[in-house]
């Protein structure tokens, strides 16, 4: 992880709430008790990554969603503590980005589970693919490249997501770029969301194993098709 | 009331008491770095850990564990030693070891407590990390790489000094203390986060380098830098100043002074009088006591008494006033005043000048009315209080005044005399929260009383403070105003005050002023150019620029002396250095030249003094006790104005000769004001 720095030559002089988000904050902010108004500041947050993000992908070049500083101030002002308190919130998450970044930042899963099964190749093909590093962005504004930690989807590693909440899984390299590559084409909807290999959340790789009847159904569940293992191809010793 | 044992003793504490305090209060040391008794406990260092049972078997935090009915306290045992080096070893990590070229060390916490209780040799090899430093202002230097990020600093920003600038940022390793965006601290209490870091991390940047703590010599002294009468310790090395450190007085200033307190002492370096002057042909000439004070003798012999006067300055001590007045009646002068900024009241006994409620007692307002001040720069330690009560109860303030930025909440009522009379006849808005208040607060500062109406502004403020019950308290902003006042220090029996004598100095009827460390006032311009002006005092100041004669005296860190701070506390000065030069201790000036005009002042010592002092004014024996005195109704019918109070302090960092003969001030004036006030930059 990489220590929130103010990227200041990018900063915005101010920051205004769409009409639509300035009614979303009368309902955020309903949701706390009296006085207790300052606990909307994450949402309030999320709120403002989110805005700069529709924002972000009409323009061009493209980004992704971020937190100026003028912005944190309005929240400041909104829930009515010092700026101060709303820093802290914002650089103590990750997910709060408070640079700029590209309009898809992709996430890769890099412990253990995602490790195991080769999120490293994904990583680097990533890396390979766009030109960048981790922790870069590309020139065209399109994509950002970052590795976190564990989404929760360990069943179907290697995983990614990409910006808030679109997960991938199931990847190799070779489909990791075609991901790449429909992004960009703006083909984002043509892309499954969840597994790659047609596999069924996180349903066993071989096939249902258990429930594999229900009540109102006396049939036994349709096998799957699960995509080949790819075994190594050469002679096995017996 | 829970009861429970520590280390085998029992204790009975208030419930709610933390295990740290109980232990404190059996005196049993507990080590601590975040834990602070005077701000909120986020326990997040893990030093303070013990061992409690019934509980779980770890470790507990003992800031932050509330003290139970039967609760068993190891704070010595094998678990206990042993938590604590761990966390030792994790606060070292990232600790560099720099102490032979940091400031904190010989009083740093972590050094201490790493000999009491760490380890004594380090496991760890990786490589440690380094953190940016941050410019936060002219008088603290961060070596952020030091910081253990206990946020005491944050803490007390928020808490104390209504500061919230600096805040814990990022997370895990990459955590940090800063500001975000680049910004001085600007407060008027940022000095004490040197106090309370207890690391290197915020050191002094005056004091940089230049002594040890155990080089000093520590005095236990007053602060004269306003009429609060911070309790100080002086620290001291061979005849230098070298800082200047709050001491805990629960009663004044708890223990956080200002940062003029802190930081005006290189002004005792700059700008003294060190010689005698008398002027010759227009021109000061320096010269020796025996001709400065036969020069003085000569020019007052057959002078009447009616045509000398004498006025007090601001950082006078009791004896010197004492010992002025006593010269004055020997040369039959009824002359004399203490208010040489021209504020006026009524005084039918001592609380008319006091700060009656008592500072510590502000907390227990409910609803407090500021007239004509500005707490924040006239006493920055009394807007402590004042913040700490609307903290803890949220107490209302109104204030009659120019409106400024306080540290807390306040509704504004008005700006001018004319606002208070119909305050003190309304019957809603702020009046009726007065009104019901159980303890409301009336606190009439210098700016209402140096007003043209300021005679019947004091007596309107004290008859409204009557007529609802309220403390009423008179702010001022000059640490030797009251112990004057005291000793009365006041125009005689058909004597001038300083506006008949302005009058009379500008018709030629004065002959000669006795100006004692008088600096706020023109006093050429006051007295006219045919006045004889004897000037005494420590600093080449105003008062200084147009005297005939100049008697060095001693300044507060140079002299024994009583001082009585604005709730009419009597404390004891003690001499930390020597007066520098051929100047001497004040008293004695006036003492030798009494002589040389054959009016001798009755006492030889310093204890001679004080004993005529305490028997003609046995209050003033009453050392480091607030007096309780009562208020006399005023039967004066105040007529007042709508003309506007003025602000009085308007530059915070320079009001008295020390602290504009300091570097360090005014490098803080150029941080926090002219930036505000792009005017002095053109002045410069």
């Amino acid at each position: 992880m990489k220590p929130h720095v103010l990227n200041a030559e990018h900063q915005p002089e101010s920051f205004e709430f769409t009409k639509a988000n300035k009614e979303e904050i009368k309902d955020i902010l309903s949701r706390y008790p009296a006085g207790k108004q300052k606990s909307a500041v994450m949402p309030l947050l999320d709120l403002v990554q989110k805005q700069v993000a529709e924002e972000g992908a009409q323009a061009n070049p493209p980004y992704g969603g971020w937190i100026p500083r003028a912005a944190m101030d309005v929240i400041a002002d909104i829930i009515g503590e010092p700026p101060m308190k709303v820093y802290e919130v914002a650089t103590f998450y990750t997910m709060y980005k408070l640079a700029p970044l590209g309009k898809f930042n992709i996430q890769v899963c890099g412990t253990t589970p995602c490790w195991l099964r080769g999120s490293k190749d994904i990583q680097g093909a990533c890396e390979k693919h766009l030109g960048i590093k981790t922790g870069e962005s590309t020139k065209d504004g399109m994509f950002s490249l970052e590795e976190v930690e564990c989404l929760g989807a360990c069943v179907n590693a290697p995983m990614i997501q990409v910006n808030k909440d679109d997960y991938f899984e199931d990847l190799t390299p070779e489909r990791m770029v075609e991901i790449l590559d429909m992004l960009k084409a703006g083909k984002r909807d043509e892309i499954p969301v969840g597994s790659q290999i047609g596999r069924k959340n996180s349903m066993a790789i071989t096939g249902a194993t258990t429930l594999k009847t229900t009540a109102n159904d006396t049939k036994p569940a349709k096998k799957p098709v699960a995509k080949k293992t790819p075994a190594k191809k050469g002679k096995v010793k017996k | 009331m829970p009861k429970l044992t520590i280390d085998g003793h029992e204790i009975e504490v208030e419930a709610g008491t933390s295990i740290i305090q109980a232990a404190e209060q059996l005196g049993i040391e507990i080590p601590r770095f975040c834990y602070h008794d005077k701000l909120s406990v986020p326990a997040n260092c893990r030093m303070c850990l013990v061992e409690v049972s019934p509980g779980p078997p770890k470790p507990q935090a003992s800031c932050a564990l509330a003290c139970g009915e039967g609760m068993v306290v190891q704070t010595q045992s094998e678990m206990v030693k042993k938590a604590r080096k761990g966390v030792m070893e994790f606060l070292l990590i990232n600790h560099p070891l720099d102490c032979p070229i940091c400031d904190q060390g010989g009083e740093c916490d972590l050094q201490d407590q790493s000999v009491a209780y760490g380890f004594d040799r380090s496991r760890y090899t990786e490589t440690k990390r380094a953190v940016k430093n941050k410019n936060i202002g002219p008088l603290i230097k961060t070596i952020m790489t030091r910081c253990i990020q206990c946020t005491r600093c944050v803490r007390f920003g928020e808490e104390v000094a209504g500061m919230n600038e600096l805040g814990l940022l990022n997370r895990g390793e990459n955590v940090e203390i800063g500001t975000f965006i680049e910004t001085a601290v600007s407060t008027e209490l940022s000095g004490n986060m040197i106090d309370i870091c207890p690391v290197g991390a915020l050191t002094s940047a005056p004091y940089t380098f230049t002594a040890r703590p155990w080089e000093l010599k520590k005095t236990e002294t007053i602060d004269v830098m306003d009429a609060v009468g911070s309790n100080i310790r002086v620290d001291s090395r061979g005849n230098e100043v070298m800082r200047v450190l709050p001491r805990l007085n629960e009663d004044v200033n708890e223990e956080w002074i200002s940062d003029k307190t802190r930081f005006a002492y290189d002004g005792l370096k700059y700008q003294r009088l060190d010689r005698p002057y008398i002027r010759k042909d227009g021109k000061l000439t320096a010269v020796s006591w025996d001709e400065a004070l036969a020069f003085t003798a000569a020019k007052l012999k057959g002078v009447d008494g009616k045509e000398i006067a004498a006025v007090a300055g601001d950082l006078v001590d009791v004896e010197s006033v004492v010992a002025l007045k006593d010269l004055m009646k020997g040369l039959g002068s009824s002359h004399m005043d203490c208010r040489p900024d021209g504020t006026k009241f009524e005084i039918q006994s001592r609380a008319d000048y006091l700060f009656n409620t008592g500072i510590a007692d502000i907390e227990q307002a409910d609803a407090i009315l500021l007239i004509g001040t500005d707490p924040r720069h006239e006493a920055p330690l009394i807007n402590a209080r004042i913040r700490k009560t609307w903290l803890q109860s949220k107490v209302k303030v109104g204030l009659i005044g120019t409106p400024v930025e306080l540290t807390y909440p306040y509704e504004h009522i008005g700006t001018s005399p004319e606002d208070l009379e119909s305050l003190t006849r309304a019957r809603s808005g702020f009046a009726k929260i007065l009104k019901d208040a159980k303890n409301p607060v009336v606190i009439v500062g210098t700016g209402a009383l140096r007003h043209t109406d300021g005679y019947d502004v004091h007596a309107l403020a004290k008859q409204y403070a009557m007529k609802i019950g309220a403390g009423f308290n008179v702010l001022h902003v000059a640490a030797g105003r009251v112990g004057a006042l005291d000793v009365g220090f006041v125009p005689q029996k058909g004597g001038y005050d300083i506006f008949k004598m302005v009058n009379a100095g500008k018709k030629d009827k004065l002959k000669a002023v006795y100006l004692l460390g008088v600096d706020e006032l023109d006093t050429r311009a006051a007295f006219g150019t045919e006045t004889f002006m004897i000037y005494q005092g420590h600093h080449g100041d105003n008062g200084a620029r147009h005297a005939d004669v100049i008697f060095p005296g001693a300044a507060y860190t140079e002299k024994n002396a009583l001082y009585v701070n604005t709730e009419g506390r009597v404390q004891q000065a003690k001499r930390a250095v020597f007066p520098v030069g051929d100047a001497k201790e004040d008293w004695t000036i006036l003492r030798a030249l009494s002589e040389k005009m054959g009016k001798t002042l009755p006492y030889n010592t310093h204890q001679e003094l004080r004993n005529r002092i305490f028997k003609e004014f046995p209050h003033l024996a009453q050392l480091n006790t607030k007096p309780i005195e009562a208020l006399v109704a005023s039967e004066h019918t105040a007529s007042v104005g709508n003309k506007a109070f003025q602000r009085v302090v308007t530059n915070f960092y320079q009001t008295d000769p020390i602290s504009r003969a300091s570097v360090t001030m005014t490098k803080c004036v150029e941080a926090f004001i002219a930036a505000d006030q792009p005017m002095l930059d053109a002045a410069e």
